[in-house]
């Protein structure tokens, strides 16, 4: 070995030694990081994630437990029942139906209605209107103030409100029973419920209005389209994306309907208007049958999350077409 | 179309303008009725009032306890926002910046749970808040409306995040600054717009909400104004001139609130339904 190579050895012995402990110095660096990184993910999602779980996760588990056991929230006892609760639902319990099919029926009209009158209010006043700004504040007002107080506001309207004015005008719709008679009642909650929900919606169909580019319409316009046409062919399809989020928000929101649906009718006459979301509270914090009360919130859910992945995917599809 | 103010317009603006109107008229009988006495209400229940009377406003006031019922109001929704904002921008935060399964997952789980109606878990609910202690304490409250809603904030949070340029982290982690002071000096003053989205979201939902506290908060010195409303009705049914004053000071403080952050509000919504 000449003194040549012998160097070399040595540097390369000291190269490696060299490298081995920068190797293991990162290692326990590597480890000591990852430590201080689960640290901070726990010390930053850890608090609200525990919140979700203790409020959100575990009630909704124990809840499909509980859809299948005879508990009554009051004694301790919790027997498991199988599929009882569900048999009684679609075979016995027909308040539950009756509320079920009415529930479906109230979201098509509200939905209908409520979007077709947003976008309505939305295109008359994202005209050049002087009053315009007045305007979509008196729309978008109901909208502040929760269901339920609308509910008794309502409440006063029907009872006095529409009496009087049908004592003064003589029209006869105003002179009927509103609350008194189960098919106009529905319409009552169905009018409170479009007056207050159609303002929110136009505020996000104006937004969408005014990403329609001007230039598109006047061009049109120029080309001998009629008014009609250009919101058929132009507007219309810029819109998609508003409409989807506007069918998603209003069909999540009348299929829960629950605080109007109390204060206004409290479900009467006889029952006649107690929509899902009401049946499923009577059911539980009236009747304390809690079993069965989790059984029909547990299809309420399905329901919902059905509709809504379903409504959301559907309209996705009509926006790439379009 | 131009810009000139034709007759088609003022057409438009007439009717615009009349549809308005029509709007407001609930509005119109609930008020102008507030301020009749009650054998008035009776029997000229479209006229304006004959004399402008206020008593209806003075009774109603004590007997819905308005002062202590509007503290709690007050108290539930600033805690609930305060919490929401802290513990969901951070999370959201840390969930947009750690590349991991893990963080998608819980991301996942939070939009998830988005589409659960209230109604399927409220019964379990009470039961676990009974256990945790949290019931009849609107504190419980509180750490209630942190969990329900914690969805829509860190999904709101985690897609403005993501637009975030990373370089300015990375400088100040250079200068020696930590990833938690990181986030507090740098990352969530730039996260003031979508702040003030989701505060004014959340604080419709939570000053307006009856349902879950109603099955919390047992104790009538604890009553939110919704449920104070709601009692007070079933207390005064049909003594309509107590009801609609109730009712009028009831939306008061909501109106106050739009008119001076009106601006925001519309914004608000424009930018939160935007998913």
């Amino acid at each position: 070995m000449n003194n040549e190579s012998k160097l070399d050895t040595v540097k390369g012995a000291a190269l490696t030694n060299q490298k081995s402990t920068k190797v293991s110095h990162s290692v326990s660096f590597l480890n000591k990081k990852k430590w201080k990184e689960a640290g901070l993910f726990t010390l930053f999602v850890g608090p609200v994630l525990l919140a979700f779980i203790l409020i959100v996760l575990i009630p909704f588990f124990t809840g499909i437990y509980y859809a299948f056991t005879d508990w009554n929230g009051v004694t301790g006892s919790v027997k498991w029942v199988g599929l009882d609760n569900f048999k009684y639902l679609f075979t016995e319990d027909k308040q539950f139906q009756t509320s079920f099919i009415l529930t479906t029926k109230y979201t098509v009209v509200a939905i209908i209605l409520t979007n077709l009158i947003g976008f309505g209010l939305a295109l008359l006043v994202a005209q050049k209107l002087k009053t315009k700004n007045v305007l979509r504040t008196v729309f978008f007002m109901p909208n502040l103030i929760g269901g339920l107080i609308l509910g008794f506001i309502w409440q006063f309207i029907f009872v006095k409100g529409f009496a009087s004015i049908g004592q003064l005008t003589g029209i006869s719709v105003f002179e009927l029973a509103w609350l008194g008679d189960a098919k106009t009642a529905f319409w009552g909650i169905v009018i409170v419920s479009v007056w207050q929900g159609a303002g929110y919606i136009m505020i996000i169909y104006i937004a969408a209005l005014q990403n329609v580019p001007q230039e598109l319409i006047e061009a049109a316009r120029i080309d001998g389209a009629n008014r009609f046409q250009v919101l058929r062919h132009i507007t219309m399809p810029l819109v998609a994306p508003a409409v989807t989020i506007c069918l998603f928000l209003t069909t999540a929101s009348s299929f829960k309907v629950f605080d109007a649906n109390l204060s206004l009718t409290n479900g009467g006459p006889f029952k006649s208007t107690e929509m899902l979301a009401l049946n499923i509270y009577t059911e539980a914090f009236v009747n304390n049958r809690y079993g069965i009360g989790e059984a029909k919130a547990l299809i309420f859910f399905i329901v919902v999350a059905a509709i809504t992945v379903l409504q959301v995917t559907i309209s996705k599809k009509k926006e790439v077409e379009s | 179309m131009g810009n000139r103010y034709t007759w088609r317009t003022s057409i438009v603006e007439t009717l615009a303008i009349l549809l308005g109107l029509v709007f407001l008229v609930p509005f119109y009988y609930v008020i102008s009725n507030s301020l009749k006495p009650f054998a008035e209400i009776l029997t000229n229940t479209s006229a304006l009032p004959k004399v402008l009377m206020f008593d209806n406003y003075v009774n109603a006031f004590e007997k819905l306890n308005f002062l202590t019922v509007f503290k709690n109001s007050l108290i539930i929704t600033i805690g609930s926002n305060i919490v929401l904002v802290i513990f969901c921008s951070m999370a959201a935060y840390m969930l947009v910046r750690t590349k991991k399964k893990i963080s998608n997952i819980i991301f996942m789980t939070f939009v998830a749970a988005m589409i659960i109606p209230f109604q399927s878990l409220m019964i379990p609910l009470i039961k676990t808040a009974g256990n945790l202690g949290l019931l009849n304490s609107m504190w419980g409250l509180v750490f209630m409306y942190l969990g329900f809603g914690s969805g829509m904030t860190i999904f709101l949070y985690h897609g403005f995040i993501k637009g975030i340029p990373l370089e300015l982290e990375e400088a100040a982690i250079i200068d020696g600054c930590t990833r938690f002071g990181v986030f507090w000096r740098i990352v969530f003053p730039l996260l003031k717009p979508i702040t003030v989205t989701i505060v004014i979201l959340n604080s419709l939902w939570i000053w307006n909400d009856f349902l879950l506290p109603s099955l919390v908060l047992q104790d009538p010195e604890l009553r939110t104004i919704p449920l104070a409303t709601f009692f007070f009705f079933g207390q005064y049914t049909k003594q309509w001139d107590l009801a609609l004053a109730a009712l009028v000071i009831g939306i008061i403080p909501l109106l106050i609130f739009f008119f001076t952050m009106q601006k925001h509000i519309i914004q608000g919504i424009t930018s939160g339904s935007i998913k």
